[in-house]
Formats: C-alpha cells, sequence, structure tokens
C-alpha cells in the first residue's frame, strides 16, 4: 500500500505510522464518563470508505488525514491534517 | 451415520456406496427458537452445545457462505490455554478441556494434537514475565513448565540459540497445547450439531435485524425473514457491521492478519514455538508445511488480504528464529479479518437489545477458544445469563472499567 503524501509524494505505508479514525473530537475534560467512554472505546468501524489519521513519521512527520476504503485499500484523498482542521 | 473403524472397513468393501453427506442442506424454516449468525467455529460450536447441553433444537446456524470459508480456515490452528489473568485462564482453560475430548465427543477427527507450545524469552525481564504467567496459570490448575537454555536446547536443537541479538534464555512450556485441523473442526461441529437437529443454513446472509419495543423479532436474510425470539451474533472480523443492523456501536475495530505456509519439508518441528523478541508464531503441519504468523498489519482493513511490510517483518522473525528456513518458499499466504476489541480480550454477553446476544472481539486469538467460545454462548442464550467462566467477558466492561487487559497496555485495538 503506498500512501500519496501531500509533502512527500507517494511512499510506502511503511513509512507511516497508523492512529485510526481522525473523526473523533476529544471530549472537554469535565465531559461525562459516557462521553469519555464513546470516546475512547466506541468505533464505526466501516467496510468501506473511512477517515484515518496517518503520522508520515519516517518522512516529513506530518500527520495527514487519509480518506481510504477499508475493503479494498483504496485511497481516495489525503490532506495535511493541520490544514483540514482550518477549513472545517 | 456414525464414523467408526468398522464402519470404514464396511465401506472399503463396499466401494465407499454408502457414505452419506456429513450435514443436511435444509431450506430455512420460518420460525426458530433460536438463531446463530455465523457458521464459523464460534457459531457452529454454540449450535451444537445448544443441542447438547440445553436441549434447545430448534436452531438454526445461518452462514452467508459455505461452512470453513471465513476465518475458520484462516488461522495457524494453535491450541494453548496460557493466560494471566482470572477472567481468561479458566475460561481457556476449559477450552482445552474440551479440546481433549473433543474427538469422541464429536465422532469426528479434529486432528488435536498436543505437541507443546513454547513461548520463548530472550531476557530476564521477560523471564520474569514468563515466570508470573506460569505461576498464575499453575494456580488455576494448568500445566506450566518454566525451561531454562538447556531445557529448550534439548527440545529444540535447530533454533539460533547464540544470536547475537536475541539469544534464548529459555522458554515456558505447555506441553498440553499444541494444534488441531481447522476444517475438521468446523466440519465436526456442523455434523455433530446436524446429528442433534440443528439447521445448518450455508449461502444465507443476514442483511437486518429486526427490533421491536427492544427485544428482537428476527433476522432478514437473503433467503427472507426467519422469525426467532433469540439471535446470537458470532461473525468476528465482521461484528461492528452485523451489530450496526441492530443499532449497536461496538469497542471493536476490524483489521486484517496474514498467515503463510511454507512448502512441505522433512520432520523439523515437533511442537510450537513463538518468538519473543518479536511477534512470531510457528508450527509444522502434518503435511509438512511450515505454518506461521506474526502481528496485524496495523490499520482497519476488511480486505481478507495484506501488504508486503508486514510479510518482511514476518520472514525477518522467522529466519531471525530458524536460520534454516531463509531458503524455504512459501506456498500460500493468507489475510483474515480480525474483531480487534480495545482490551484485547473477548465479549461473551447479552446485549442491550432483549434476546440478542454478542460473541465477539476475538482479536487473533478465536481458535483456540472455538470449543469454549460455543459452551459459553450457549450457555448465555439459552439461560439469557453468563456462566461463571465468561462472566468476566462483559460487553459494558469499557464503560464500567471492569476490562480485561491482558497486556496491561491500556485502550487500544492492537492487543491480544
Amino acid at each position: 500500500m503506498r500512501i500519496p503524501c501531500p509533502h512527500c509524494g507517494a511512499r510506502g505505508s511503511e513509512e507511516f505510522l497508523f492512529r485510526g479514525a481522525a473523526d473523533l473530537v476529544r471530549p472537554s475534560a469535565d465531559a461525562s464518563a459516557e462521553t469519555w467512554h464513546d470516546y475512547v472505546h466506541l468505533r464505526d468501524n466501516p467496510a468501506g470508505q473511512y477517515n484515518e489519521l496517518w503520522q508520515h513519521q519516517h518522512g516529513c512527520r506530518r500527520w495527514l488525514v487519509v480518506t481510504r476504503n477499508t475493503a479494498t485499500h483504496q485511497i481516495f484523498a489525503v490532506v495535511d491534517s493541520a490544514l483540514r482542521g482550518r477549513a472545517a | 451415520m456414525s464414523y467408526s473403524l468398522l464402519r470404514i472397513a464396511r465401506e472399503a468393501l463396499r466401494g465407499g456406496s454408502g457414505w452419506t453427506r456429513a450435514w443436511r442442506d435444509p431450506q430455512p424454516k420460518p420460525q426458530y427458537d433460536a438463531i446463530v449468525v455465523g457458521g464459523g467455529g464460534h457459531g457452529l460450536a454454540t449450535g451444537y452445545y445448544l443441542a447438547k447441553e440445553h436441549s434447545l433444537t430448534n436452531v438454526a446456524v445461518l452462514e452467508k457462505g459455505w461452512i470453513g470459508s471465513g476465518n475458520a480456515g484462516r488461522n495457524t490452528t494453535i491450541i494453548r490455554s496460557n493466560y494471566l489473568l482470572p477472567g481468561n485462564e479458566p475460561f481457556y482453560e476449559h477450552s482445552m478441556k474440551l479440546w481433549e475430548g473433543l474427538e469422541q465427543d464429536l465422532n469426528f477427527n479434529t486432528m488435536v494434537s498436543q505437541r507443546g507450545v513454547l513461548n520463548l524469552f530472550h531476557s530476564d525481564a521477560a523471564r520474569d514475565a514468563a515466570a508470573r504467567r506460569g505461576n498464575a496459570m499453575r494456580l488455576h490448575g494448568v500445566d506450566a513448565e518454566l525451561l531454562d537454555t538447556a531445557g529448550v536446547r534439548a527440545m529444540l536443537p535447530l533454533l539460533a540459540f547464540d544470536a547475537a541479538r536475541f539469544p534464548i534464555k529459555g522458554g515456558l512450556l505447555q506441553r498440553r497445547g499444541g494444534t488441531a485441523r481447522h476444517d475438521a473442526v468446523v466440519w465436526g461441529y456442523a455434523r455433530a450439531a446436524d446429528r442433534r437437529g440443528v439447521d445448518i443454513v450455508q449461502n444465507c446472509e443476514v442483511t437486518g435485524i429486526r427490533v421491536a419495543n427492544g427485544q428482537v423479532q428476527g433476522v432478514e436474510t437473503t433467503r427472507g425473514f426467519i422469525s426467532a425470539a433469540k439471535v446470537g451474533l458470532a461473525c468476528a472480523g465482521h461484528s461492528s457491521r452485523v451489530a450496526a443492523m441492530a443499532g449497536l456501536r461496538l469497542p471493536i475495530e476490524s483489521h486484517v492478519l496474514q498467515a503463510f505456509v511454507s512448502e512441505g519439508v522433512k520432520p523439523m518441528l515437533d511442537t510450537v514455538v513463538t518468538f519473543g523478541a518479536g511477534h512470531f508464531y510457528i508450527s509444522q503441519s502434518d503435511k509438512g508445511g511450515l505454518v506461521f504468523g506474526g502481528d496485524i498489519d496495523g490499520y482497519n482493513s476488511y480486505a481478507q488480504r495484506g501488504n508486503m511490510p508486514l510479510v518482511e517483518d514476518v520472514a525477518e522473525a522467522c529466519v531471525a528464529l530458524l536460520p534454516q528456513t531463509s531458503r524455504l518458499r512459501v506456498l500460500r499466504s493468507w489475510g483474515g479479518i480480525m474483531d480487534m476489541s480495545m482490551d484485547g480480550s473477548p465479549i461473551i454477553d447479552r446485549t442491550p437489545v432483549g434476546g440478542l446476544y454478542l460473541n465477539a472481539g476475538w482479536c487473533y486469538g478465536g481458535f483456540k477458544a472455538t470449543p469454549a467460545s460455543g459452551w459459553c454462548f450457549a450457555h448465555t442464550i439459552a439461560r439469557d445469563q453468563a456462566h461463571a467462566l465468561n462472566a468476566a467477558m462483559r460487553l459494558d466492561r469499557f464503560a464500567t472499567g471492569a476490562v480485561i487487559d491482558e497486556k496491561g497496555a491500556g485502550a487500544q485495538p492492537n492487543l491480544h
């Protein structure tokens, strides 16, 4: 699997660190235990398109949001997570 | 038809004309007392024990493909009960005891081979951890032996003992561990369940779960609606997707685990060995091929195939432990989809939906658990409460904090 890093170009997945779901929003410190449980443990886990966090650990070291098909490993889009944050 | 030596002799004289199919191919009935979703090892064992232990025979096991097409055919066939924690160890030991009597119980040769499972260690810290685990096992009445370097060398002189980076300092041995024939396990359970009246329905994919007033009503399938007051989900790998049909969101991610078989060679390895410095386990099948595997690929996946970096990682560990394998060719490799739970331990429990039960989260350790998983899940479904053996394997343990964290590493979906 090769991931097209927006800064470094297409690189092998072994250069990247996988960090899981990108769309989880960290609750505030005083949020309820249920909200925290939801954030820490529960996942959508779809078979299909999924937004994931990958860090280009052995490259530019940027955190990236990779939109990938979990059933085929096809990658649709990769954006720098900082830019994505600004756009949203 | 019972299988026996006498039967084989008789059929040999009759040219095999008396053999019949091992289990029926029934049309699904419109209504069952209980439905098990998923015809893998765990689902079939559940069907079998529902009939055998709880006299429930109006039961169907629904399988979307054919028996043996999923993870039952995608594992490394290792059986063991060398767990640490009280929430796990009695359960896995029960499984081991069921393995030990399985062939007589099922009247099917599941080729259970208690050739031993040896977990190597390569440092003082790892020796301490192995001793602790071995002591925990013995406190639960399970066999465990701590071997020093000489003890391991006497068993397996072919290992790379004096490797500069990871010299072998000893190992934790469970002699009662070993392997079983993965296909025979599902065939044996399917046939034994069928003989007790359970319907094994293949090519019947569940597409929806009908719930009314918080109670399960039955399942929508590719072969029509089937009504049942009790529905058990045993579809690890795809648990999240199936549970979502009933509105549940699980503490599980699906990941791909690869495994490999080499070309057949003469007998060289008469036990199961795990490399303690990397994540690697290997045994030799009765056909002569080395069966081995390593870690999960490390990203969410429903594709039943992995990627090259992990292949390289596993090959490196293999050659580090067994240098003489460096020129062996790999015959086959495959990937299976694992329910990675957030604490590395499974779930066998009721769910917030009445009549809906969940058997999930097996990470990549489900094969060895097959008999006890079915046994405990059948108990949970039939009695509507957990047995003492699976009492800790609760769905709500992540919310309450009562996790079964074998590794002591906190919440992440890459544990085992």
